[in-house]
């Protein structure tokens, strides 16, 4: 929402270059959930929507602790509660902060056509700019995550901004600071990297889950908020967070060579008709007047 | 003067024309950050989104009435494929050695169902683009194919109207006036539509 004292690094639906790219390097921030440490008390949902000034909303029992099935419009950080059955049956609690994952390759701003409705800061933040959207809900198709939610009433589209305007002022994202555990960090990519791959050697080690693994897919660069999973070979367990998340490749058909494609068409087509006037001109009738 | 077109079929023909003209303009500035400006200049790129779907069911609309106005006249008949295979002529204004046709010719038929067709594709997956949310996350499948369908078969009609809007305005000389004030002169008529020319005189 908050763009003052972030540089942009990628624009949606932007013809031409981004002002002032590479200007300046920034370090890239994300979160680390640590979903081994999650109690789901839900401090992050009402900090969120404390923050970011949203109205409590009905709330969608579905026989689980789960506020509601998925994130909303106005709810855009959700724990998702699964109970799991392990393979020898015993039975474990997987809950797992759902919300934006800020991409590296993001494909709701690859799918965007409004200029500057999506922007990723040099931090690494994606950020809607509402102002800019013109609610065509493309960015609901491009995200492999579910996460762009749709305001049928105001007709924009709206997420987590990674709280971008705390971010911006040197402040940890509301969701960290009201973690009672301390499951949820947040720092410099490479620092939240490294300290996931510690807490997952030390799952390995002293807890027993030998399938335990950071999540930060490449299929999408990488992502801006990473999980440490008990087992890193189901994550559609934690609420079907997806094994290999990637733009889809129609998504990047239509947005890439399709386009390509049709320009050249429709140039052409152009070319065409011009071409055939100049070279056999029109149909002439001369009028022999009403005889056969 | 022979009565080509009625009151009736040239109203539907301009209902058609204006909302393909307008979906044609906001969806080409969705379709590139080069065209953008488009929708600026139609009143701001989230007005031409608002209207883009509503003034496509009209278009789809006056689509269905014409199919229902010239079903009969667009069927295509053995003498359509053999002036089909004459095209080369048609094409290099060589009329007087082509076979005769009935009201409409192959061309006329074929972009009138390529329209109705890529409309009805458009119309589908353009429901999908318009309430994506509604498509549950495990169909997701549709929301990635409506992409392509919707830009393709838009693609798709663009060429064959850029062909339609050269042949009625420049290319065959009184078409346009025909569409307009609904009358062609008689050899007009004899030139491009002998059999229908035969039938509607009684000849």
């Amino acid at each position: 929402m908050s763009s003052a004292t972030l540089r942009v690094q990628k624009i949606s639906g932007h013809a031409g270059p981004v002002p002032g790219e590479g200007t300046q390097r920034q370090q890239q921030v994300a979160k680390l959930i640590d979903t081994t440490t999650c109690i789901g008390c839900k401090a992050c949902e009402v900090a969120c929507l404390e923050w970011n000034d949203l109205p409590f909303r009905e709330t969608v029992f579905d026989n689980t602790y789960q506020t509601m099935p998925e994130t909303e419009w106005n709810y855009w950080n959700l724990i998702k509660f699964n109970e799991h059955t392990r393979e020898d049956g015993s039975f474990q609690w997987l809950m797992r902060k759902d919300g934006c994952m800020h991409c590296a390759d993001p494909g709701c701003l690859a799918a965007c056509p409004a200029d500057g409705a999506i922007v990723q800061y040099q931090n690494g933040i994606v950020d809607f700019q509402q102002e800019n959207c013109i609610g065509c809900q493309y960015c609901v198709t491009g995200c492999p995550f579910n996460i762009p939610k749709f305001n049928p009433h105001t007709k924009k589209v709206f997420k987590c901004t990674l709280c971008s305007d705390r971010v911006g002022q040197g402040l940890e994202p509301a969701c960290i600071k009201a973690c009672p555990t301390g499951c949820l960090h947040f720092g410099t990519k490479d620092d939240m990297r490294d300290l996931g791959q510690t807490r997952v050697q030390q799952l390995k080690d002293h807890s027993g889950f030998q399938n335990a693994g950071l999540y930060d897919p490449a299929g999408v660069g990488g992502t801006g908020v990473m999980y440490v999973l008990h087992d890193i070979t189901n994550p559609e367990a934690y609420g079907g967070l997806p094994s290999n998340p990637r733009v889809p490749w129609t998504v990047r058909l239509w947005k890439g060579p399709l386009k390509w494609l049709g320009n050249a068409a429709m140039i052409g087509g152009l070319i065409g008709v011009t071409m055939h006037y100049l070279r056999f001109g029109p149909k002439q009738v001369e009028d022999r007047g009403d005889r056969p | 003067m022979i009565q080509r077109y009625t009151l009736i079929e040239r109203t539907i023909h301009w209902v058609a024309a204006l909302t393909y003209i307008y979906v044609l303009l906001t969806g080409l500035a969705f379709y590139s950050p080069h065209l953008y400006w488009i929708g600026t200049m139609l009143g701001g790129a989230p007005t031409s989104r608002f209207w883009h779907p509503w003034i496509a069911l009209l278009f789809f609309a006056a689509i269905l009435w014409m199919l229902r106005v010239w079903r009969s006249d667009m069927r295509i008949t053995s003498i359509d494929l053999r002036w089909g295979q004459s095209i080369g002529k048609y094409i290099r204004n060589e009329d007087e050695d082509l076979p005769p046709v009935e009201r409409f010719n192959l061309g006329q038929k074929y972009f009138f169902w390529v329209m109705l067709w890529a409309g009805v594709v458009l119309l589908v997956s353009g429901a999908v683009l318009w309430f994506p949310e509604r498509i549950p996350w495990n169909f997701r499948g549709f929301r990635y194919a409506a992409v392509l369908l919707h830009v393709s078969s838009a693609l798709i009609t663009i060429g064959a109207f850029i062909i339609h809007v050269y042949m009625g305005t420049a290319m065959v000389r009184g078409g346009f006036t025909s569409i307009i004030r609904g009358v062609v002169t008689p050899g007009w008529a004899r030139l491009h539509h002998r059999l229908w020319y035969d039938r509607v005189t009684g000849r």
